[in-house]
């Protein structure tokens, strides 16, 4: 499993997680789960182009990717989510769908392009997945303070010398970046699980920014390395593997919280009944 | 002269190739249901702002078609049973707060897709179908089978005769649930068998258009329509209109491409979704102007966003 | 009479808003130390004032000088506490570390711990009495502790004038008392200025230094005295009103129209334009 092939999945794995996990636990905050849903559909046809012509899907995915934020911050000023922007998503998937017909392998294309691929990454592709993975990293860390005032409380934000516009414009860029990494690796359908399953279950745990956000580290590192191990050894698609696991994440940690929710009123109501 | 022109007509589409396809034929049959169900469907989902619950059942519904190759069943059985069993884990979580829904909503397809994924590699690998994933996620609609066109047929019918018997319980539903409550109607089960039949609809488009552009014809040809319509009436028919050309065109079209393309030809789904795009475009944008031009806002019926 | 300058001095204050006249030479001072209610009606400007104040909206005449300096350039001296506070009940952020931002929340970079910052917050919060809930999410603490989370936030970098918008509004009667008393404590123990704008002045009566009455944009300024009289409101409002007070509290009513006299009362030129 650790052969050398395999090597450049685990580390662009962890990778991917890593910064997954950081603009994920960002994306529950802020509440941009359309957005998080939206920019992996919307890459999907840049890959499908990519693929076609022969290049790098990583140029296609990154002129998508830039495109779907672009799109995005009009659609937001248009109103929030209607029917149309829900047909522009499916146009998108249909434009992808056309692209990859036109290809020779348009069943396996598909496949991996949705779904994931654990055994795509090259050793070029590992180099473009760290640097961006890097980058994103930096920016993250140098943005946690404002990014985290203005995702909890915008108004005190702006006063605080904060723009509300210029921190959306860069959380945006950064969502997309991670998601032209993750597809290909995850698939278009399972990045919003990656990005938003381990830091939803995260920050049901703890209430502490940076515990919560370490968390969301544990726990999209635990997906990811369960995903690629358990597709290695059974060679299932590794988006089955995302899926589930990210699902029962988010399940499981739901439900501690509802229990612990459940305790502390049962406390608060056992203390004023023994004060009456 | 009119039964001249008539039998000229007759001649003309007796004798054309494409009429004449068996291929064609089916995906005419079959398109043409979808387009009806989900015309007539899609415009009381959209009206009960559960557009986003057509997309997700249509996502997930992937997860049945894959599994039918493995069990051995019609497509259209595997898609269907995957969307009831899904619309009513959705009815039993019921609507919580709106965040909650988006993320878990977001996570429940991701499982679902998953599912699918683990089922088309499956296909692949233990049965000898070949583009599973192709025909399942994008729709193959001119590969689907003869045997299929009584079924879907009879789905179409189902959903008529339901919303023909609950169209004003419905309706009423839909704007006002209190009264509807206070009629004798309970909303909930209103909502449980607009879902089953959602679920229908979802089936057949899925079977044409494949699962994942299905959500395309459910909210498409249905928002155009409300957006341009006063009365629901009005907007079942012009949705039907609107869904029924898209996909016919959407046939013709395809069916084109491959001479166009040197015997490449274009996928079905392609067409239609870009029509049905188009189609919504332009129903916005003559909506808006007229709504300038007259200076009034029209009572249309609100698309409830999610 | 007071040596010291005013911490906010309005003067003449005219603000337009889409062609129409918000504010009319709206005029008042605020001292360190006094805590000033800014009563009115929906409509009548509150918020069209404190976004002045705030340096967000331009004015069309006067001025309004926080410290001597024009609004907009002083605003690292306000402390502001909105009027929705609404938090989710699973967003990761504790009280503590709230005001912690209030801190440093704009800074980029790893945020480095030193005693000074730990020491700022723990005053904040111990001004506020939020030692009892520093550690919870803030999306899990009540409406009135969730407000003076916020006003911690506020506090934490040693604001000179402190505005709150409608933070009364949607607090029982306990909770607001409580409020109140524990803005007139931050107001006298630090020697802040409070601005606090309300529908109703009845409960901030037990604090109120100055009163600022808002209708239709103008504005009568004054101690709770001077303004709250028949004479002087029914000449605000252009409509005959009258004052009753009963058990320390003040209700403004218009008269029956049977009994307003109008006409005795139209002597301002200009009313009503």
């Amino acid at each position: 499993m650790f052969s050398s092939f395999m090597i450049n999945t685990w580390i662009a794995g962890t990778a991917i997680a890593l910064v997954a996990a950081f603009v994920g636990f960002f994306v529950v905050i802020r509440r941009s789960a359309f957005a998080a849903h939206a920019l992996p559909l919307g890459a999907f046809p840049g890959a499908a182009a990519a693929n076609l012509l022969g290049v790098n899907p990583f140029f296609g995915l990154l002129i998508f990717v830039g495109m779907g934020v672009l799109l995005l911050r009009q659609l937001a000023r248009i109103g929030r989510r209607d029917v149309g922007t829900g047909l522009l998503l499916v146009l998108f998937l249909g434009i992808g769908a056309l692209l990859l017909s036109m290809t020779s392998e348009y069943g396996p294309a598909v496949f991996s392009l949705l779904f994931g691929e654990v055994l795509g990454v090259s050793d070029a592709d590992l180099w473009a997945i760290l640097v961006i993975c890097v980058l994103v990293l930096l920016a993250m860390i140098l943005m946690y303070r404002p990014l985290l005032l203005d995702s909890s409380f915008p108004d005190l934000a702006a006063l605080q010398g904060i723009r509300n516009a210029r921190m959306d414009l860069i959380f945006l860029s950064l969502l997309a970046l991670v998601t032209a990494t993750a597809l290909p690796v995850v698939g278009a359908f399972l990045v919003f699980t990656l990005l938003v399953g381990p830091p939803a279950a995260a920050q049901s745990f703890s209430g502490h920014p940076l515990l919560s956000l370490l968390w969301s580290v544990i726990f999209a590192e635990i997906c990811i390395w369960g995903a690629i191990s358990l597709s290695y050894w059974s060679n299932w698609p590794i988006g089955f593997f995302v899926g589930i696991l990210g699902a029962m994440l988010f399940v499981l940690a739901r439900g501690y919280r509802h229990w612990h929710q459940r305790q502390r009123r049962l406390v608060i109501r056992s203390k004023v009944l023994n004060q009456k | 002269m009119v039964p001249e022109v008539m039998n000229e007509l007759w001649r003309c589409l007796s004798q054309s190739a494409f009429l004449n396809s068996q291929p064609v034929q089916t995906a005419l049959i079959v398109g043409a249901c979808a387009a009806l169900v989900s015309a007539i469907i899609g415009v009381f989902t959209v009206l009960r702002g559960n557009a986003f619950a057509g997309h997700a059942l249509a996502d997930v519904s992937s997860a049945g078609g894959a599994a039918s190759f493995l069990l051995g069943i019609s497509p259209l059985l595997g898609f269907l049973g995957m969307a009831w069993i899904a619309a009513l884990g959705m009815e039993w979580l019921g609507v919580r707060k709106a965040r909650e829904r988006d993320l878990a909503t977001g996570i429940v397809l991701g499982a679902g897709l998953g599912l699918s994924a683990l089922f088309l590699y499956l296909d692949v690998t233990t049965t000898s179908t070949t583009g599973a994933a192709v025909s399942v996620m994008f729709g193959s609609l001119f590969a689907v089978s003869r045997e299929l066109i009584w079924p879907a047929i009879g789905a179409s019918l189902a959903v008529f005769v339901l919303v023909a018997l609950l169209y004003r319980p419905w309706i009423l539903t839909a704007v006002d649930p209190d009264l509807a409550t206070l009629r004798g109607i309970s909303p909930r089960w209103m909502g449980l068998l607009q879902l089953l039949a959602l679920g229908l609809a979802v089936a057949v488009c899925a079977l044409a258009i494949g699962a994942v552009l299905a959500t395309a014809l459910l909210i498409g040809p249905a928002g155009a329509a409300i957006r341009l319509s006063r009365r629901v009436a009005q907007a079942l028919i012009l949705a039907v209109v609107i869904g029924l050309t898209s996909v016919w065109a959407g046939i013709w079209l395809a069916y084109e491409s491959y001479y166009w393309f040197s015997g490449h030809a274009w996928p079905v789904s392609f067409f239609v979704v870009v029509l049905v795009f188009l189609f919504y475009v332009f129903a916005m944008l003559l909506a808006a102007r007229t709504r300038a031009r007259t200076n009034v806002t029209y009572p249309t019926m609100r698309e409830r966003e999610n | 009479m007071k040596s010291i300058n005013p911490i906010l001095s309005v003067a003449d204050l005219s603000v337009d808003l889409g062609g129409r006249s918000i504010l009319r030479e709206v005029s008042f001072d605020l001292y360190p130390g006094q805590l000033c209610a800014l009563i009115g009606e929906n409509g009548a400007g509150k918020t069209t004032l404190l976004r002045t104040l705030l340096g967000l909206i331009k004015q069309r005449a006067g001025h309004a000088l926080i410290d001597g300096a024009p609004a907009r350039e002083n605003r690292a001296l306000v402390g502001y506490v909105p009027q929705k506070i609404t938090f989710d009940p699973d967003l990761p952020l504790r009280t503590r570390d709230l005001v912690q931002l209030g801190v440093d929340g704009h800074r980029l970079g790893l945020p480095l711990f030193s005693s000074k910052k730990k020491t700022a917050v723990a005053r904040a919060l111990a001004a506020v009495g939020g030692e009892e809930f520093a550690d919870q999410r803030v999306g899990e603490l009540s409406g009135g502790q969730q407000q003076r989370a916020v006003i911690a936030h506020a506090l934490v970098r040693e604001p000179r004038l402190l505005i709150l918008d409608e933070p009364l509004a949607n607090l029982d009667f306990g909770s607001a008392n409580a409020l109140v008393a524990l803005l007139g404590k931050l107001t006298h123990e630090q020697q802040i200025a409070v601005l606090v704008t309300a529908h109703d002045m009845n409960p901030l009566l037990p604090e109120m230094d100055r009163l600022v009455y808002l209708v239709d944009g103008r504005a009568a300024t004054g101690s709770v005295a001077e303004v709250v009289q028949a004479e002087v409101l029914s000449k605000l409002y252009g409509y005959p009103v009258s004052v009753l007070t009963h058990g320390g509290r003040i209700l403004v009513l218009p008269d029956a129209p049977e009994n307003a006299d109008v006409a005795n009362m139209n002597r301002c030129s200009g009313h009503g334009a």
